[in-house]
């Protein structure tokens, strides 16, 4: 239930707060009733069928640093 | 697409298992560490981690975080009662509520009564539409779930009363998080030394849901992501949390999990829910630890409207140890039954059932290592 995998918002009915997602290529309904206006483009995490939450592109980029990081100290990485 | 691949390249994951091997020993003389979340536990899993972890002295316990586990069998039976005793009723689930095996059999095994029938949705929103299109049948959701799910269900029932679709009602199981793990900490035979944050219920409610983890008891903690990497530097912090002897509650996910949660989510469910006692499988009753629709929607709630007497719990299945999976005492190889009289093609117990069940992530992925 919980899949970690986000979401892309491809059509949206500002007036309903609903519209469909592409999730891995395949587009589906999604509710936007609990996300601060959402915007065609945003990744969300849909969960039983409305956006629980969007990524936060600054947030992933600093993840994905410490994740270098971690990589690059680690002993065998001259190796 | 965010770039995920780093999330589960093969030399990130190896540095960061190095990682946590070298921080193990200041950890320490025991590391148990709960993955509250069901779909963690499928991920240590299938990702081979559990046992990587394991070899590396750092035990991952599964802990109470799927819905279909936790919820007693009294609550199914009452949906099995309600779609082979009423006419004209349409029960709608999420697939896996579908397959618990009880007393009576399960909802997908069930004999419904004439003109009714169990339906399978991914989205309660779904369940609403089937009371639009059916105006001449009760149409009931079974909505079980956490943080996750609770406010989608909620904001169905709520849209229900608004729109006056007059069919429509939730037979809730709708269970919170931080207060069973409360009291795993206070029963403390599950002896953990800290928690693996669900990613997604803390989407919702926020990291300083967990706050009187570290405060009260002492135990750190991280929320953290389903990828490997993810939950792997879910771990490495927990892991300097205990060898510093500062626990606390890290946020790895930021990328999903803001600092105040989803408030339109909470405030969806503090609307339209009201707090209950509540009694989970294997855990008995906790206090405030379920919710319940509101007064002002009594007509949408299924158990007032139809007058299901709940609340004592019915049995578990004979030799089944959910119970003791579902509080991290035993691991389901520890059960009797585990892979002879119950298998994901016979199950035995929810746990068995459900793609985020302890039982099934064991029997699937338990041999490869
Ligand atoms: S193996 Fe089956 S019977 Fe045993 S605890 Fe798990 S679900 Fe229950």
């Amino acid at each position: 239930m919980c899949l970690g995998i986000p979401s892309k918002i491809v059509e949206i009915d500002a007036a309903l707060k609903t519209g469909r997602v592409d999730h891995l290529g395949t587009k589906v309904a999604a509710d936007f009733a609990l996300l601060d206006e959402p915007r065609i483009g945003d990744w969300v995490i849909l969960h039983a069928g409305f956006a629980i939450s969007r990524l936060d592109d600054e947030e992933a980029k600093k993840t994905l640093d410490l994740l270098r990081e971690v990589a690059e100290q680690d002993p065998s990485f001259l190796s | 697409m965010p770039k995920i691949d780093l999330f589960q390249d093969r030399t990130t994951v190896e540095a960061l298992l190095r990682r946590a091997a070298r921080l193990r020993p200041a950890a320490g003389p025991s590391c148990r560490l709960m993955e509250v979340c069901g779909t963690h536990t499928m991920a240590v899993h299938r990702s081979g981690l559990k046992s990587r972890l394991r070899d590396a002295g750092i035990d991952l316990v599964a802990g109470p975080g799927c819905p279909v586990c936790i919820t007693p069998n009294d609550i199914h039976e009452a949906a099995l009662g309600l779609v082979m005793e009423r006419e004209n009723l349409i029960l709608s689930a999420f697939g896996d509520m579908t397959r618990v095996p009880t007393r009576r059999g399960s909802l997908q095994s069930a004999a419904p009564a004439r003109g009714s029938s169990v339906r399978v949705v991914y989205s309660p929103r779904e369940s609403l539409d089937l009371a639009r299109r059916h105006p001449d049948k009760e149409v009931v959701f079974f909505g079980a779930g956490f943080e996750t799910t609770i406010p989608a269900i909620a904001l169905t029932a709520r849209r229900a009363a608004l729109e006056k679709i007059g069919n429509y009602s939730v037979l809730t199981a709708l269970w919170l998080i931080p207060p069973p793990l409360r009291a795993i900490l206070q029963a403390k035979d599950a002896r953990i030394s800290g928690f693996l944050y669900p990613g997604h219920v803390s989407a919702v409610i926020g990291p300083q849901a967990y706050e009187f983890v570290p405060r009260e008891f002492g135990i750190p903690g991280a929320i953290a992501g389903f990828e490997p990497a993810d939950i792997l530097l879910g771990i490495v912090s927990i892991l300097e949390q205990m060898a510093a002897g500062r626990p606390r509650v890290d946020n790895t996910y930021g990328r999903v999990v803001s600092p105040d949660g989803n408030p339109l989510a909470r405030a969806a469910m503090a609307e339209i829910l009201d707090e209950k006692d509540a009694v989970w499988r294997g855990l008995g009753r906790i206090a405030r630890s379920g919710l319940k629709l509101r007064e002002e929607y009594a007509a949408q709630d299924a158990e007032r409207r139809f007058g299901l007497v709940l609340g004592e719990a019915a049995a578990d299945p004979p030799g089944c140890r959910c119970g003791d999976v579902l509080k991290g005492i035993v691991e389901p190889p520890g059960c009797g039954l585990f892979g002879r009289a119950c298998r994901p093609d016979l199950p035995q117990g929810p746990c068995m059932v459900s793609y985020e069940g302890a039982c099934l992530a064991f029997y699937k992925y338990g041999r490869n290592r």
